[in-house]
């Protein structure tokens, strides 16, 4: 008997143990990304920004995930046509499609998705080139250079990742309508012309602004956080490997409670 | 690559206690955020329905029912799917990759055990498994949360909210078949990945990017082809 208490005290001991673990690893990763945002913010109004470096991430973060975005785009623009194609046929009402695929895809759907890939592939690639520069003592070795790393290295791929995230939502909307478009047509017979009056008739510009605006707080938040794991890399690849895990996993967590958060502002 | 992982599975020959660790890994370790990030979506969701219905006719009888249907058959696998690319697809690869860079796989090669065989089986079924289960998981949390929404801020009762009338088979099926490929997808694609590594710990990073990405579309792809072939099906009407 004394064994059985015994054994369910040390269960529920355990349980208490990973709450706590879970609980102070959270606050360590939030309070260091706290940390770095306003390092962040205080060298940018003091305006200090390698304007080199701002152009090579541009160029990293935008120009290179445009083929992903776009591939993404064209699917989830068919992807919400066959949702709403249910419903569209229930009804009978085909002139309603546009509206359904675009307003889902501009406003909830375009931005999630996008900022999922994004962060998949520059968030990810972002904390793995940061990681790495840690562990090879690259960023020490710009400190001893008198090279403040913040300004240099974390400020530019901010900035940047805010921007490409606005124009690759663009993007991303443009090419969702065409796809939406094009498979709407093939799979349930919706002519183009009826596609776009429905969509320009029913969804309203703020529509479109609202999924950018959520587009470029996305972008901020997984650069934050690609930045923070990055920098906090400890011990060669392996580290590397967790690093690139966890910042993934961080950003995809932002991403969706900052869509909840931004759905109830922007109404 | 994917033909070698169902020989293995096939074949059987693996030590129990590997699986139920990676069923561990896959399973438990997600659980939390997969349901916190399902939530999310499941409140998000039914804000903007809600949203737009008000402004259309002001019905919020129905929300429920087709919010529940379109849950079950759409957001809910793909969006866990999503969720498992990012969290296992970059563990697979970052783990496998590492081993590879450090010369544990060839080590593997050496005492005669195939890498593939020992590395990915488990990984492989405990994904298929644990998809499926967790899709359960995240749908029921975003079921909860959304339903919260709706009484909260719509004022739409829970007994209204929660009604499974339109959920028919033909969806579930459709979320089966959805959880199934997604789950062979991820860790098949992340495994590739992990066991393409060069280089160094730039190269760990490297493959770990390369696997999210890939697995991400892999899921937005099939997710795609599926709706389309249960639209043109058994979705009919």
């Amino acid at each position: 008997m004394t064994r059985v208490a015994a054994a369910a005290l040390e269960l529920v001991l355990s349980g208490v143990r990973a709450l706590g673990s879970l609980a102070l690893r959270l606050c360590r990763e939030a309070g260091g990304m706290v940390m770095l945002l306003g390092y962040v913010l205080s060298s940018l109004f003091r305006g200090r920004v390698d304007g080199r470096q701002l152009m090579v991430s541009l160029y990293k973060t935008g120009w290179v995930s445009v083929p992903i975005v776009a591939l993404t785009a064209l699917f989830t623009g068919g992807i919400m046509v066959i949702q709403s194609g249910i419903f569209v046929r229930r009804f009978q009402a085909y002139g309603l499609l546009g509206w359904g695929a675009g307003f889902a895809v501009f406003r909830e759907v375009g931005p999630v998705l996008i900022g999922l890939m994004f962060s998949g592939r520059v968030g990810a690639n972002n904390a793995a080139e940061l990681g790495t520069m840690v562990v090879t003592e690259q960023v020490d070795g710009l400190r001893s250079l008198a090279i403040d790393p913040i300004p240099f290295l974390i400020v530019p791929r901010v900035l940047a990742m805010m921007v490409a995230m606005f124009c690759l939502l663009l993007l991303g909307d443009v090419i969702a309508v065409l796809g939406g478009m094009v498979f709407g047509k093939l799979l349930l017979g919706v002519e183009f012309s009826s596609f776009l009056i429905s969509l320009l008739d029913n969804v309203k510009l703020w529509d479109l602004l609202v999924g950018l605006i959520k587009g470029v707080f996305f972008g901020f938040s997984i650069a934050l956080t690609s930045c923070h794991f990055g920098l906090s890399v400890k011990g060669g690849a392996v580290g590397v490997g967790r690093a690139v895990n966890d910042a993934v996993v961080a950003a995809a967590l932002t991403i969706m409670i900052s869509d909840d958060i931004l759905t109830l502002v922007l109404r | 690559m994917c033909a070698q992982l169902l020989r293995g599975a096939l074949r059987s020959r693996r030590a129990p206690g590997e699986l139920w660790r990676q069923l561990y890994q896959v399973g438990n370790r997600s659980l939390l955020f997969v349901m916190v990030t399902l939530g999310f979506l499941g409140m998000v969701l039914v804000f903007q329905t809600c949203l737009q219905i008000n402004r259309v006719t002001g019905d919020l009888s129905q929300v429920g029912a087709e919010f529940i249907k379109i849950l079950v058959h759409e957001f809910g696998p793909s969006l866990t799917a999503l969720m498992l690319a990012t969290r296992v697809g970059a563990g697979i690869a970052a783990e496998v990759g590492s081993m590879v860079v450090t010369e544990q796989v060839d080590a593997l090669r050496m005492c005669g055990v195939q890498p593939v065989e020992y590395l990915l089986v488990p990984r492989f079924l405990a994904s298929l498994l644990m998809t499926l289960l967790l899709t359960v998981f995240g749908v029921c949390s975003a079921i909860g949360l959304g339903s919260l929404t709706a009484y909260q801020t719509f004022h739409v009762s829970f007994g209204v909210f929660v009604d499974f009338s339109k959920l028919l088979p033909g969806d579930v099926l459709t979320a089966v078949l959805k959880c199934l490929a997604y789950g062979a997808a991820i860790p098949t694609v992340a495994g590739y990945c992990g066991f393409r590594t060069q280089g160094g710990s730039e190269g760990v990073g490297w493959a770990t990017t390369r696997a999210v990405v890939a697995s991400s579309l892999a899921v937005i792809v099939l997710d795609f082809l599926i709706s389309a072939l249960a639209l043109l099906t058994w979705q009919r009407g």
